[in-house]
């Protein structure tokens, strides 16, 4: 659950000052698939950065998963993003000198909830949630595609069985085919897994694949409905 | 972040660009190498001056003359060119002052001596036969002469290991006769080598007793030195004190600034030596340490290069969970395992390089066991001081603006 009271969110440089959030209120429930959209300069990334706990808004509460973050420092924040949240970036931000495994691995070292044992059991499971071919799993990070690299970043997002999965752009640096794999492997772990999923782009497309979406403009959000015309990818069609 | 990850992901982090780490260590092996190597050499030409000057005899003084008088401003001809001393000096110095356990005289002049087929040119030493406890000189084959020899002007002479064998290759010379000056001298032992080199070199020279020296080549009654033989360490300022009032008085000499003689003190030499070759020490160890330091800079540019090449790895870390200090950590790890692994090597490798100039007998390496734990010591320092800028760095990074960095 992620609450959103009145985000305001200043920059300061020098003498100017730039409102990036300009008093930001919205709910997200468990399980729900939510895009958020808007042109650069929006404040669709601020947002992005407040909502993934890597920033704390100027005024305004944020509350996720009953805990209000919005106050907290540095190092509380990274306990709260090894717990609750999984990211995945539009540029993957793999490891390429690691295998597949250790990549998936990698949120586990920091997190005091998981021992070693457990690790390559929680990422074999978050691997074959996200859907990446068993025989590539000892495979080093520059011998896959675009689509498996992605994959394997969603298996990462996963692995410390987050609140929320905060994903920023990410089909934004593979092509439409694959973008379509990508968005497909989101809808199953939405609607099988019934994980909360926030989807930041600035495709209508690529945001076409929530139930619900989210239009900020300068600050503000101008347009917060259900997605009607929710495109579904066929699961069936997914080769891995 | 437990301790076992951390050192995973550092030799996994140092052993992804090989080259660069195995560089970047190379200097410090460098630098710990020489350090060692270095104050191993310094040590090793310490203890052997030490060991040389204690073996020209133990609580040694020696009295030499002062400078030739001249008249008028003419030319010095140096101290030790005055003919003041005498036998009888000698005698009065063993008879008169206390705690003195030996006194041998000794007229040296440079000769050419012949035998048979060979000849050579070397240091004719007239002296008494207590040379040989005074100035502990050990005689390898034959004997030294008698004192009866001595005052019987017999025409005896002991060689020294240079001189024999340059004259007598590898025969044996004792009961060979040489010439020297047209006089000819019987053989009769060979000194024990001392480990002399150089123009001064105490292994190449005759010895002959004091007053065939005299008759024979010098043609007078005067010494070049009297060599005195205190009874203790703690004797030796006495001895000299009194040797030095004794002498002024014999040479109705009043003021002491006008002695024409001088004592030299062996504990004073050995000082002076020590302190040479400490300073000699310092200077060898700091320019190593220099290397040392620019061996560290280099770790702390490869830790910078690192941290900015990795600025994204550091943001995706962040992003995931990790804290600064385990950040901080990680990149402190990267640097002190570096040094480490340099520290080690280095020991290896100047421990080895003390080893081999030893043994190929350049010069004797004395390795000491505080050096290594110098070196370690500093190589730990340096591997956390030159690294824990470029950590804060790391550790400090925003995650957004490093996950953003191209």
């Amino acid at each position: 659950m992620i609450e959103c009271n009145n985000i305001i969110k200043t920059y300061r440089n020098g003498d100017n000052e730039t409102r990036a959030l300009r008093g930001v209120s919205f709910k997200i429930t468990d399980g729900e698939f939510v895009a958020i959209m808007g042109p650069s300069g929006s404040g669709k990334s601020t947002l992005m950065h407040i909502l993934g706990c890597l920033d704390t808004p100027t005024s305004g509460t944020y509350i996720l998963d009953g805990r209000d973050v919005s106050t907290m420092s540095d190092d509380q924040l990274a306990d709260i993003r090894s717990q609750k949240i999984g990211f995945v970036f539009q540029s993957f931000n793999l490891l390429s000198r690691a295998t597949v495994m250790r990549n998936v691995m990698l949120p586990l070292m920091y997190s005091s909830l998981v021992s070693e044992e457990e690790r390559a059991g929680r990422a074999s499971q978050a691997l074959l949630s996200a859907g990446l071919a068993k025989d590539r799993w000892q495979h080093f990070s520059n011998q896959l595609s675009g689509g498996q690299i992605q994959r394997v970043a969603i298996a990462r997002a996963l692995v410390n069985d987050p609140a929320l999965i905060m994903a920023d752009e990410p089909t934004g640096n593979l092509d439409t085919k694959t973008g379509e794999i990508v968005m497909g492997t989101f809808q199953r772990l939405n609607e099988e897994e019934h994980r909360t999923i926030v989807l930041i782009t600035h495709e209508p497309d690529i945001a076409a694949h929530a139930n619900r979406i989210i239009h900020i403009r300068d600050g503000v959000i101008v347009e917060d409905a259900h997605n009607h015309h929710k495109k579904v990818i066929d699961q069936s069609k997914i080769h891995l | 972040m437990k301790l076992k990850d951390l050192f995973n992901e550092t030799t996994a982090a140092l052993l992804g660009n090989k080259v660069r780490s195995g560089l970047t260590v190379l200097g410090i092996v460098i630098g710990i190498a020489s350090v060692i190597a270095m104050i191993s050499i310094g040590n090793g030409a310490s203890s052997s001056i030490q060991a040389n000057i204690q073996s020209l005899g133990s609580n040694l003084l020696i009295v030499t003359p002062a400078a030739a008088r001249v008249i008028g401003s003419g030319p010095s001809a140096g101290r030790g060119s005055a003919q003041s001393l005498t036998v009888a000096d000698a005698t009065a110095i063993a008879s008169q002052v206390a705690n003195v356990v030996g006194v041998a005289s000794e007229v040296s002049t440079r000769e050419q001596v012949v035998a048979g087929a060979n000849n050579t040119n070397t240091t004719i030493d007239g002296t008494d036969p207590s040379y040989t406890s005074v100035r502990n000189l050990t005689i390898a084959n034959g004997s030294f002469f008698t004192d009866a020899e001595a005052s019987s002007l017999a025409q005896v002479a002991v060689l020294g290991p240079t001189t024999a064998s340059d004259l007598f290759g590898t025969a044996d010379p004792v009961g060979q006769t040489i010439t020297i000056q047209g006089v000819a001298f019987t053989v009769i032992g060979v000194a024990a080598a001392k480990g002399g080199t150089g123009f001064n070199n105490v292994d190449d020279r005759i010895y002959i007793p004091l007053r065939d020296a005299q008759v024979f080549m010098t043609g007078n009654q005067y010494v070049n030195d009297i060599n005195i033989e205190a009874a203790s360490a703690g004797a030796m300022q006495q001895v000299q004190n009194d040797a030095t009032a004794l002498l002024l008085q014999r040479h109705n000499i009043s003021n002491p600034a006008n002695a024409d003689f001088s004592i030299i003190n062996q504990a004073d030499i050995l000082s002076t030596a020590s302190s040479i070759t400490g300073t000699l020490t310092i200077l060898l160890a700091s320019v190593a340490g220099i290397s040392l330091l620019v061996g560290g800079i280099g770790i702390m540019n490869m830790m910078l290069t690192t941290v900015t090449e990795r600025t994204r790895e550091i943001g995706l870390r962040k992003a995931i969970g990790a804290k600064k200090k385990d950040i901080h950590m990680q990149f402190l790890m990267e640097s002190i395992l570096l040094t480490f692994v340099g520290g080690v090597i280095g020991i290896v490798l100047g421990c080895a390089i003390a080893l081999i100039i030893s043994a190929i007998g350049v010069m004797h390496a004395a390795i000491s066991v505080f050096s290594i734990v110098l070196a370690f010591g500093v190589c730990a320092l340096i591997g956390i001081i030159f690294g824990y800028y470029p950590a804060r760095r790391a550790a400090n990074l925003n995650p957004i603006e490093a996950l953003r960095y191209e």
